[in-house]
């Protein structure tokens, strides 16, 4: 009884080291970037020189991967900005000018097809109602008699429920109020799409398609730089672009000039100004995720 | 409408600081491009015409006459275009004004627009959220002598969800199809 326990037991810890040497030799197999990858520590944790190095594997890696130059930036949050967005429902055409505009900013996959604004087509009669909306509307012409439009991405709230329920801490909020995802800890378990009440998250199902002359090679780490299959992805209010004083892409392609953007804690900002003069509604308030994301009514 | 998507309208950079100011800053901006560049300037034929103040419909202008749907039962030409001198836009006050300057006659009637096209609430802005931006005049979304804003054709519908790919799903189509 004695030895066939004693036994059992320098079975386990052969086993166990033929595993953890099996385990070595994988890993070793690995070239330095991927290694360091596997065990990069969560983002807010990482000092200076980590993240710049980092950046500095992943613009190699994908100055590779497209064959051409790269800029994977890490720039933090601007100091006293919080970002506010507003869009005039009064004005929106439905026409997906910004849908498109913001897949060629933001690298999302071609195919299988993302889009992180969805124009959803509602009644007048109805209101705002979900129920009955539509986002596959295809007329010759918008507007149309009788609908209007509401484009619906990430909302931005303050009280997110998406970060909540991540399991690995890959999403959070950051201090100028956007929410964002660390591609290399994202597990893909989707929680936190199931979470948001907006859909504003997405799962690249497949390996993430775009052409060489498609990409945007002007990226931010938790923003728009290539993702891979299995991550959740979403707007970050052009973290890449806001952050160096930009407005958003889709900001600037709307041929209506509805989608309005600019820091809340500015009193002389635009935001501000819609804020305090304009009316204003969130959708699905009744929630408490406090969306930065407003809607308003500009005639 | 015309040049609303068209990066190379653009206008020059306008000063944020003053336009947040209440100040009234009257800003030059560059016009768009007329609809025949060889129409300008005006004095090259009128400078030569005499002048007939009344109202009436015109024999020459058609492609504008035609289209023309702005309070057209009250509104002619010479409440907007100067009568002595057709190279400037006048305002009912009778000051003169440049064809880059055209917003402040839009804004003798809107007012409420001008206020928040001041304050960038109204129409395209491009540029910096905290810095300089760009501005567009009236006159680039909205066609002064019919001013309405133009439908648009829509860019294409998103796929229908629970595609992985093109490719997959031609296959499980042909699938289906060989069952049947």
């Amino acid at each position: 009884m004695q030895k066939s326990k004693k036994s059992t037991r320098r079975e386990f810890f052969k086993k166990l080291s033929v595993g953890v040497g099996g385990s070595v030799v994988a890993l070793s197999a690995c070239t330095g970037p991927e290694f360091d990858n596997f065990f990069q520590k969560n983002f807010k944790t990482l000092s200076k020189e980590e993240i710049d190095n980092i950046l500095l594997d992943l613009e190699k890696k994908y100055t590779e991967q497209y064959g051409k130059e790269f800029k994977v930036s890490g720039k933090k949050a601007i100091d006293n900005t919080f970002f506010g967005y507003a869009l005039d429902l009064s004005r929106c055409v439905g026409c997906r000018r910004c849908v498109y505009g913001c897949v060629d900013e933001n690298n999302q996959s071609r195919d299988p097809q993302i889009h992180w604004i969805t124009v959803l087509q509602m009644e007048k009669e109805k209101g705002i109602d979900y129920m009955h909306s539509n986002m596959y509307y295809n007329p010759e012409k918008v507007p149309e008699e009788g609908k209007f439009y509401v484009p619906i991405a990430c909302q931005q709230c303050a009280n997110p429920p998406c970060t909540k329920v991540c399991p690995a801490k890959a999403t959070w909020t950051e201090p100028d109020g956007i929410t964002v995802i660390d591609y290399n800890w994202c597990i893909g378990c989707r929680y936190c799409q199931s979470a948001c009440p907006y859909g504003a998250r997405h799962f690249n199902w497949g390996e993430p398609k775009i052409t060489n002359e498609e990409i945007n090679t002007n990226t931010h780490y938790l923003g728009n730089r290539p993702r891979t299959k299995g991550v959740v992805e979403k707007c970050t209010f052009c973290i890449q672009r806001v952050r160096e004083g930009k407005y958003p892409s889709c900001v600037e392609v709307c041929p209506t000039g509805s989608r309005k953007f600019g820091n809340l804690l500015d009193p002389n900002s635009e935001i501000r100004y819609i804020l305090e003069n304009k009316r204003v509604v969130v959708l699905k308030a009744e929630l408490n995720t406090q969306p930065n994301f407003f809607y308003f009514f500009g005639v | 409408m015309l040049g609303c998507n068209n990066k190379n309208d653009r206008l020059d950079y306008m000063n944020f600081e003053s336009s947040t100011e209440n100040k009234s800053v009257e800003i030059a901006v560059e016009r768009p491009p007329f609809s025949d560049e060889y129409i300008f300037p005006c004095t090259e034929c009128h400078a030569e015409m005499e002048t007939d103040p009344q109202p009436r419909e015109l024999g020459m202008h058609e492609e504008i006459v035609e289209n023309m749907n702005h309070d057209n039962e009250n509104r002619w030409c010479l409440d907007c275009h100067d009568i002595n001198n057709r190279d400037s836009l006048r305002l009912a006050s009778g000051k003169l004004l440049g064809f880059n300057e055209s917003y402040m006659l839009c804004g003798q009637c809107h007012g409420d627009k001008l206020r928040d096209w001041k304050v960038g609430i109204h129409g395209q802005r491009t540029g910096y959220w905290n810095g300089n931006k760009k501005y567009l005049l009236c006159v680039h979304c909205h066609d002064p002598h019919s001013p309405r804003f133009k439908q648009l054709t829509p860019e294409p519908p998103p796929e229908v969800h629970g595609r992985v790919s093109t490719t997959d799903s031609q296959q499980t189509e042909e699938k289906d199809q060989k069952k049947e």
